[in-house]
């Protein structure tokens, strides 16, 4: 203790000559940049994914409808309502987003009198901060869910041109875990999927190693995973939350590592054994997805069921129509071997009309079930297209599939720039590679390259296979000379549509290309061959568009047939699936109908 | 140093060791200190059993602030877990933060990129001048220099103004996440950093003249509160009421953690053990923490990333172990001990903060025949914050 001790203190009276520090009014002070103050929802950007639902800790967060805004491919409808009596403000809702459509205001005074106002819904309740610039938005960089998709290996180009091996390799179970990882389990993929698969919940089955349970949820809703794991078109990956800040999550080829990793006793056994017998019988005409589909479903509610195919093995334009290197035939040959388990009965090489009839099937079987498919090619109707040497390409890749020589020409014009147009053009390719040791394919298409109706990926990859892709260009004549096809003259398209929004294409004559080639292949759109139903039958049944008209339950104005699939509602694999199951549906409970009524 | 009595004797031992204290004689009174008591430091109580103004007899109550903490962790998935850790110690939340995110980052391998590795040694040494800011104001208080309190929590306001630009929030920042920290440092936050610490230094050195060069305070705190280093151990006495018995006990120096094997400092130590000891070497404290404030801005990298990738954190399971990270507080050791079992949540986080030791086992012992009026003064000054004893 000293003199100091007891004079020091004073000098805490300099204070008096001092500023006060105190901020005098605080409402008015702005919180720093990044500061995480009240939300903002972006209504342009969010998809009511719910991520931000899920992540909270506090359950402040409640996926909630609102007015004005439907529900619709790859958006919930729903909208995040955050309640500030819950809300700890620590932003991982804004960290997860996403969209990035979340995100805070550095605004931080909010006087209410009615607590209740305090449960709010970004960007739908008006607050007073909504345009506020400033605020915490996820950093950049800055992710808690994967960003990118991971690799599939495949062949390379000058690999893959040299046989019809499947391209893709698959994921390995590693790589399939981390691809499994970045799922979010949102669930708008399965809104989006036709048949509504349990994706978020297959993928978790993945992540878990649970491969049996995965099998399940997939024979769940889908008889042909193995065949939908390759060629399916994918929907539920447009709809993918992922996709908005990084790649869409493979969701496809992730169904397919689970098909890969199983073994066909493990499928039988998960698929299990058919109910007990029904005593009804159905016939069911065309082995492909959606009559197969169909066949599975009834087979397991107990029913008797025989599928009639014209050609040599079941599939239909799986087997018919893809070419091998996209989808192997032993991959067709165990999911058409699984619904065989059941205890159905396929008869190839049956047609019917001709090796048995339809009336007998009708009389001999309590319902009829028709999935004909669109085996027919369109034509183009150009001068020319009368000559044998314009081939329709559903029924070149037929030929292929059955390894019939069609005689391959040593240079081929396509036409066509969708899926079925880029199969037969790389089927050619192939075979030209085989043959003469080059490619000289040139496909040509009505659309430009950003409308094209291929996938992406096939585009691409016919074109790293050295097809020769010329966009917005209409034909115009296949030139023959000397009886001979030398090649397809074609003029550019300026418009596809006219102005009421109908297909009429109109042409810029001026830009006239001729394309060389000894064979025309027109891929331009299929239709159905329904000459077996015979002149009376398609009278009394009632027609939309030339296609059969169906009820909900696929059911077609005779009380005994049901249309499947392809013919009832255009060429896709999962639609046809999906609706196989809703056609079995409506037939099951029209034959307990039938049973109880009796 | 200070008259010591001793009552060693008083009140008399029954014939089984227990104290003799018969309260209806009149003699001893019964007297609850806290939960509500200004003096006392957050929300726990003493049982003070007084005779006259001396206290014969205490124990220790707390529960009234019970949360639950590590018991809701268990129910919530990893990341989940990273808002609620700042809260279990409110006046220097970061240690939570950083602990968890160790233990979580040892546990799932993840290596933290060597940025946020600096970023997150600054947050914690910015946190650890607020703490003793709050802990300055506090102690003065209890001997009734109330305009101590004024200044610490002026220069308190301005490091949380650091905190706000830095973090996006200024008392719970859950900026430090695992895998990294959220963030870069905004610009030009090197600069309003400086500033900042020179009116700090300038505020230490009137808390100097006005606190620690007073008649009253030295009165009321040397030779108050003495701990015997022999029972350093014994308690599980850590940190600056270690340091201020001259056990130079600082896990930032005996087990490197961070980034501070790459600065330069050396741990503060006292001798006396008492009140005003401990004040003292946390004044010094201060000085060290904004000479590494000012060292770790020098030294930090000026780029790279400040997260690692992590897997997708809504359905992120760690391996089956156990670990335990430690770091040193403002108060002592404070540590996390992490098991997880393979699944997406943890098994059992139990949190290890000094104040549990400080505040209930040794403040029961060191309470007996002081004054009522030296209670709350004695209990600041083993820096005690209960929301940290109480999960």
């Amino acid at each position: 203790m000293s003199v100091r001790d007891v004079l020091s203190p004073f000098t805490a009276w300099k204070n008096l000559f001092r500023d006060p520090v105190s901020i005098a009014d605080p409402l008015k002070r702005q919180a720093a940049p990044r500061y995480r103050g009240f939300h903002q929802n972006d209504m342009e950007k969010c998809i009511g994914c719910g991520t931000c639902e899920t992540i909270c800790q506090n359950g402040a967060i409640d996926m909630l409808p609102v007015e004005g805004i439907p529900t619709k491919q790859g958006d919930s409808g729903l909208r995040p309502r955050i309640d500030y009596g819950r809300c700890c403000w620590c932003a991982l809702c804004v960290d997860v987003c996403m969209t990035q459509s979340l995100t805070m205001s550095n605004a931080y005074t909010w006087v209410e009198s009615d607590p209740d106002k305090f449960r709010f819904t970004p960007g739908v309740d008006k607050k007073h901060w909504d345009d506020a610039e400033l605020g915490y938005v996820r950093p950049e960089g800055h992710r808690l869910t994967g960003e990118l998709r991971v690799h599939m290996p495949e062949m390379e180009p000058d690999v893959r041109i040299g046989s019809f091996a499947e391209i893709v390799d698959g994921y390995s179970v590693e790589q399939a875990v981390l691809e499994a990882d970045r799922c979010v389990s949102c669930g708008l993929c399965v809104a989006t999927c036709p048949t509504h698969m349990a994706i978020p919940q297959y993928i978790a089955a993945i992540r878990d190693g649970n491969y049996d349970l995965g099998l399940k949820l997939l024979y769940d809703s889908n008889p042909f995973s193995g065949i939908c794991g390759r060629v399916c078109t994918h929907k539920c990956e447009t709809t993918c939350a992922a996709r908005h800040e990084g790649d869409p999550i493979a969701i496809r080829w992730l169904k397919r590592h689970i098909m890969d990793q199983v073994t066909f006793d493990q499928i039988t056994r998960v698929v299990g054994q058919p109910a007990a017998s029904t005593g009804k019988k159905v016939a069911i005409i065309g082995a492909g997805p959606g009559g197969l589909t169909a066949a599975f479903d009834l087979a397991k509610q107990g029913h008797s069921v025989t599928v009639y195919e014209a050609l040599a093995a079941p599939g239909g334009m799986t087997r018919w129509g893809i070419p091998e290197y996209r989808l192997p035939y032993d991959v067709i040959d165990r999911d058409v071997d699984v619904i065989r388990s059941l205890g159905v009965d396929i008869r190839c090489n049956t047609r019917v009309g001709k090796d048995v009839s339809l009336e007998d099937l009708r009389n001999n079987n309590d319902a009829v079930l028709l999935g004909l498919g669109l085996q027919l090619g369109r034509a183009t109707r150009i001068p020319g297209s009368d000559h044998p040497d314009v081939r329709k390409a559903v029924d070149l890749l037929r030929q292929a599939t059955a390894n019939e020589d069609f005689g391959t020409p040593r240079q081929a014009v396509v036409i066509g720039g969708g899926n079925v147009a880029m199969d037969i053009a790389r089927t050619l390719a192939r075979l030209q590679k085989t043959a003469y040791g080059e490619v000289r394919v040139t496909l040509t298409a009505l659309e430009d390259i950003n409308h094209f109706l291929a996938d992406p990926e096939e585009i691409k990859e016919a074109g790293e296979e050295g097809v020769i892709i010329l966009d917005a260009r209409g034909p115009q004549q296949v030139v023959v000379e000397d009886g001979k096809v030398t090649g397809l003259k074609t003029w550019r398209v300026k418009a596809i549509f006219d102005e009421q929004g109908r297909f009429a294409p109109s042409y810029d004559e001026a830009d006239e290309q001729f394309h060389q080639g000894s064979m025309i292949v027109e891929a331009i759109g299929q239709m159905t061959d329904a000459s077996l139903l015979g002149d009376e039958l398609t009278e009394r049944l009632t027609w939309n568009r030339g296609r059969i008209q169906i009820d909900a339950g696929g059911r077609t104005s005779e009380s005994w047939l049901w249309a499947v699939g392809d013919m009832v509602h255009g060429p896709d694999v999962v639609t046809a699936v999906a609706d196989g199951h809703r056609v079995a549906a409506s037939m099951h409970a029209n034959l307990v109908l039938k049973e109880q009524s009796k | 140093m200070s008259y010591t009595p001793d009552r060693s004797q008083y009140p008399a031992k029954k014939a089984d060791g227990t104290l003799d204290i018969d309260l209806t004689s009149g003699k001893y009174l019964k007297l609850w200190h806290g939960p509500n008591h200004p003096g006392i430091t957050g929300n726990m109580s003493v049982e003070l059993t007084v005779c006259g103004d001396e206290v014969v007899d205490a124990k220790t109550h707390v529960g009234y602030l019970h949360r639950g903490f590590e018991k809701l962790m268990e129910r919530r998935s990893f990341i989940q877990v990273f808002p609620i850790v700042c809260r279990v110690c409110v006046p220097e939340p970061d240690f939570n933060e950083y602990c968890y995110a160790a233990a979580v980052e040892e546990l799932a391998g993840i290596k933290v990129p060597p940025l946020a590795d600096w970023i997150r040694t600054l947050i914690l040494e910015m946190g650890r001048v607020n703490s003793y800011m709050m802990y300055l104001g506090g102690q003065a208080g209890a001997f009734g220099l109330g305009v101590i309190g004024q200044w610490t929590t002026y220069v308190r306001d301005l490091m949380l103004d650091r905190f706000e630009e830095l973090t996006g929030a200024r008392i719970y920042h859950m900026f430090i996440m695992p895998g990294g920290v959220r963030d870069r440092l905004p610009e030009g936050f090197e600069q309003r950093m400086e500033e900042t610490l020179r009116e700090i230094e300038s505020t230490l050195k009137d808390v100097y003249d006005v606190m620690f060069c007073n008649a009253v305070f030295k009165k009321r705190s040397v030779g108050v509160g003495y701990i015997d280093p022999a029972l350093m151990d014994a308690y599980g006495v850590t940190g600056p009421n270690a340091r201020a018995g001259g056990v130079a006990k600082d896990v930032r120096r005996d087990q490197p953690y961070l980034v501070y094997n790459e600065l330069d400092f050396e741990p503060v130590v006292g001798k006396d053990s008492d009140i005003y000891t401990r004040a003292d070497v946390r004044r010094r404290d201060v000085t060290m923490s904004v000479d590494l404030i000012r060292q770790i801005l020098a030294k930090m990298p000026k780029d790279g990333p400040v997260m690692a990738v992590t897997p997708n954190v809504l359905h992120w399971k760690i391996p089956r172990g156990e670990t335990y990270i430690r770091g040193e507080c403002s108060r002592g050791e404070y540590g996390y001990y992490l098991v997880t079992d393979g699944s997406g949540f943890p098994r059992r986080i139990n949190v290890r903060g000094p104040s549990y030791t400080h505040a209930v086992a040794l403040l029961e012992r060191m309470i007996v025949n002081l004054n009522i009026s030296d209670v709350a003064g004695l209990m600041v000054s083993l820096h005690t914050y209960p929301p940290e004893i109480e999960r």
